[in-house]
């Protein structure tokens, strides 16, 4: 439309777009979000989530914070009640997803090669080898890193992040991206934090909350003395609430396809 | 260095723009960056190098416009500019805040060549 009227021409560029022969440049004012194509398959992921009522869980967190060891405690927890699936995603190797596999759960593994993050088409890919059907929980076990996956939605229903209390307790304030984006901020190996003693959760709480975010944080410990009920919770809380959503959004779709 | 998928999706953005508009070439581009979208500035020029090459922007500049982080106190009302790890309320200190401004990752503006032949059409 600007492009109609001119109003993008100024004093400044004019000479850009006009000259004796007429217009040989033209410029255009745009305003679009550059990752507006990863958020339109982000949407269509979450359709296709929302179809199935599967709920969809982001992990996320520095490379050896302990995703996959609590995705194995998780599968032990609930498997028996649960139908879980994982996509699994990592630079190069099967090895997390035949950890998953060996709980009896369907794991998808994406190797990215050099790319450091999961982005909405990866996912999408993914989606087409893992049927939905049936599901109750999928978890997208993103690349170990707390810079890149925060930029890209996957189409997932809530973030988890992961920080072990073997990292620094103002990871918060050093990735204030990443952890802006938790729904959900998990301390794990918190069985640790006696042997250590250098990691202040008070602290961590404190970084969190100056990010402007009144996020959860909750400890889990997945190995030897598993302590995962804070976590186990939230999860049921999480799935209930997809449930009763999946509920009062059926009417409507029946309505939708009857008109 | 997720820098370079970013740029992979700008072009594809200008790509398709220049298309519809049957530009012979991009001449330059403007992007919007804030320090909340995770985008490093520096590493977005130095990807766009790269990304460019064989494109229709492969001679084109890239300028990066950079915003503040923007805050305003869902508790007192106040509007405070303040850093990336701090979107605490400049006035009253309360964490209860809303980013109004420093998280943009978007494309602003193109500036393109027509070809002469459509050039002389639009005359």
């Amino acid at each position: 439309m600007c492009q109609t009227c001119g109003c993008t021409i100024t004093p400044g560029n004019a000479h850009l777009s006009l000259n004796q022969n007429g217009r040989t440049e033209e410029v255009i004012e745009v305003l679009q979000d550059l990752l507006a194509a990863n958020d339109r398959v982000a949407m269509h992921n979450r359709e296709h989530f929302d179809e199935h009522g599967v709920l969809a869980i982001n992990l996320m967190s520095s490379p050896g914070a302990g995703k996959t060891a609590l995705l194995e405690a998780t599968i032990v927890a609930l498997g028996d009640r649960y139908r879980i699936a994982v996509i699994e995603g990592d630079l190069e190797t099967d090895n997390d997803a035949a950890r998953i596999r060996a709980h009896g759960v369907p794991a998808l593994q994406i190797t990215t090669g050099t790319a450091c993050h999961l982005d909405a088409h990866l996912v999408h890919r993914a989606l087409h080898d893992l049927p939905l059907a049936g599901l109750d929980l999928l978890f997208i076990e993103n690349v170990g890193n707390l810079v890149c996956p925060a930029s890209f939605d996957l189409g997932q229903h809530r973030n988890v992040i992961l920080l072990s209390v073997t990292e620094g307790d103002d990871k918060p304030a050093k990735y204030p991206v990443m952890f802006r984006a938790a729904d959900l901020v998990v301390l794990s190996k918190a069985d640790l934090l006696e042997v250590l003693g250098d990691f202040d959760p008070g602290q961590a709480a404190a970084a969190l909350r100056a990010l402007g975010r009144d996020t959860p944080m909750i400890r889990t410990a997945a190995r030897r003395t598993p302590e995962l009920g804070l976590w186990l919770d939230w999860l049921e809380q999480e799935l209930a609430g997809r449930r009763s959503n999946a509920q009062t959004q059926l009417p409507e779709s029946a309505a939708t396809v009857a008109a | 260095m997720h820098e370079l998928s970013v740029c992979q999706a700008l072009l594809a953005q200008v790509t398709e723009i220049a298309m519809d508009r049957g530009a012979s070439a991009v001449a330059r581009i403007n992007v919007e960056v804030g320090p909340l979208s995770g985008i490093e500035p520096a590493l977005l020029a130095s990807a766009f190098e790269v990304a460019r090459a064989g494109s229709c922007a492969a001679k084109a500049t890239l300028s990066i416009t950079t915003t503040v982080v923007t805050i305003s106190c869902l508790t007192c009302g106040a509007e405070s500019q303040t850093q990336p790890n701090r979107l605490l309320c400049g006035a009253c200190g309360g964490y209860r805040t809303r980013v109004v401004g420093g998280d943009e990752l978007r494309l602003r503006r193109v500036e393109m060549r027509l070809p002469e032949a459509r050039a002389a059409a639009t005359v």
